[in-house]
């Protein structure tokens, strides 16, 4: 279990970072910084290069450059399969639930990679909606729950550090409002997390600070008590 | 005696065992192609070579080490298999972002090059294989005669087959492999090393080929085109039971070779042609196969 102290060295450090699908360059130079314990947002348009910074973290990108640094270790260059085992657990934006796989086959299939992760009474805890549904088809459960199941799967693992790809697209408010709780509440217990946000207005109420992208790089960085402030500002990047 | 449709039960019993013999080497082989099918994306035309191989490797042992059919049993499967995973780790694996024909035409070419070896220093005229001592004789069931090995055949690879099914459906190794079918990328990014389980993926297809095919070293001969025989046929019973589908490759091996035996009784002229016809019927309905999803 992360210990829920918050200390000011960085848990991940992202510089420079570029990163390309084929021929094409998505990422241009990415540079951020995520302390253990904080929720930090990616904010910015569509295309803006969230979801390819994520990717890039895990591994799951042609070429990068650049160096992206995990508890003092760097990523780049390492096997993909070896990166979510230094606990990195990782929330795709399609939540990736296996339709041939029952709910608790998805539950439990990312292996344990450290002590110290959730057990499955703590998930069903967060999560009352999985309770009882264990033997269904994973893909027959309703949008909202399919994406409680994605975060609750990793949840499991003992990773410290969680990439959250959109979580609420696609949801209903009174949805969107649960994993808003759940995300809170492992704040609480000490998770790190990284959070892939089009609904700023969701982020707000969980994140400590937020980073803009705009075209592959980060261009600003505002921290969540100032973010009334900068509020033209944001409407103008996020051209809402 | 009670005659069938003017068939004698003997006649009748005697062909749907030959079909239930038939139909376990379909459903070993068939269910080989599709564990690898569904994993691996290649339609692998070097299956029935390595059948081929396998009921060599037991001929080879017996013939140059001494090591008999129970040691057959066990290294042929083993042998085919690491054979498999030098393929897969040396050819196979450079193929998979590309189109399914390449890995079609790179298995097929094998196929040859296997068979084209095995011919040049063997001939086409096959080599007989003992039945081992244990399985010997058979059983009187009244109503027909049973061959020992026979009985064998069937009962092994029934066991092997549902041991496969349960292996893969109701596992939680079988949970990896079904979530590496669908998603490689995600299973890989849960820290699961997805071209190790790749590699052992397609060893185990054709290490069941290699086991099949030493089944089938004392019923047919050892010969270099045995695997060519068998493998249009099975490749049928896959699109029958739905590419990929690993209960539909079972029940449709067996099924069709049932199939097959009581068309030769009943009209000997349509058997060979029996599995195609289903086929031709079974795309018309069912595009997807029996047992397959729509994808």
């Amino acid at each position: 279990m992360p210990d829920g102290s918050i200390t000011t060295t960085a848990m991940l450090e992202i510089s420079d970072l570029h990163g390309f699908y084929g021929e094409s360059h998505v990422l241009h130079g990415v540079s951020l910084e995520v302390r253990q314990g904080e929720v930090v947002t990616l904010l910015g348009r569509n295309g803006a290069g969230k979801t390819s910074t994520m990717r890039a973290i895990m591994g799951i990108m042609g070429k990068r450059t650049g160096s992206i640094r995990f508890q003092g270790q760097e990523l780049i260059g390492m096997a993909q399969h070896k990166i979510p085992r230094l606990g990195i657990g990782y929330v795709p934006e399609e939540r990736g639930i296996f339709s041939s796989l029952s709910v608790d086959e998805n539950l439990t299939l990312p292996p344990v990679i450290k002590e110290g992760g959730m057990t499955v009474e703590q998930i069903y805890d967060l999560f009352p909606n999985l309770k009882g549904r264990g033997s269904t088809q994973g893909t027959r459960l309703s949008g909202g729950e399919q994406q409680m199941l994605a975060i609750a799967r990793i949840l499991r693992t003992g990773a410290n550090l969680i990439l959250l790809d959109e979580p609420t697209e696609g949801l209903a408010p009174v949805i969107i409002e649960q994993i808003g709780v759940a995300v809170r509440a492992l704040k609480q217990r000490g998770f790190t997390i990284v959070l892939v946000e089009q609904n700023f207005r969701f982020a707000a109420t969980i994140a400590d600070r937020h980073y803009v992208m705009e075209e592959g790089h980060v261009v600003d960085m505002i921290p969540n008590d100032q973010l009334d402030a900068n509020m033209d500002k944001l409407h103008t990047y996020l051209g809402v | 005696m009670f005659d069938l449709l003017g068939v004698s039960p003997q006649v009748l019993f005697g062909q749907l065992l030959l079909g239930l013999i038939n139909g376990s080497f379909y459903a070993l082989l068939s269910l080989g192609l599709a564990v690898i099918f569904g994993m691996l994306n290649v339609i692998n035309f070097a299956h029935g070579a390595l059948y081929m191989v396998g009921a060599f490797v037991a001929w080879l042992l017996l013939n140059y080490l001494g090591l008999g059919y129970w040691w057959a049993l066990f290294l042929a499967p083993t042998v085919v298999g690491l054979v498999g995973m030098a393929l897969e780790k040396t050819m196979l694996s450079r193929l998979y972002k590309l189109d399914h024909l390449y890995g079609l035409l790179l298995t097929f070419g094998l196929a040859l090059i296997l068979e084209g070896a095995f011919r040049h220093q063997y001939g086409v005229s096959g080599q007989p294989y003992p039945i081992p001592d244990l399985l010997k004789g058979g059983q009187n069931l009244g109503f027909m005669f049973l061959p020992n090995y026979r009985g064998w055949v069937v009962a092994a690879s029934l066991i092997v087959c549902f041991g496969t099914w349960f292996a893969i459906e109701r596992t939680r190794l079988g949970a990896y492999l079904r979530a590496a079918t669908e998603n490689p990328v995600l299973v890989q990014a849960f820290g699961i090393n997805v071209p190790v389980m790749v590699s052992l993926t397609y060893a185990f297809g054709v290490a069941l080929a290699g086991l099949a095919g030493v089944l089938a070293a004392p019923i047919y001969q050892v010969s270099p085109l045995m695997g060519s025989n068998l493998i249009i046929i099975v490749f049928a019973v896959v699109v029958i039971g739905g590419m990929g589908s690993i209960l539909g490759a079972i029940v449709t091996g067996l099924g069709l070779g049932l199939m097959e035996g009581l068309t030769k009784v009943v009209y000997p002229e349509a058997s060979n042609i029996v599995v195609f016809v289903v086929m031709a019927i079974v795309l018309l309905i069912k595009p997807a196969g029996l047992f397959g999803r729509e994808r």
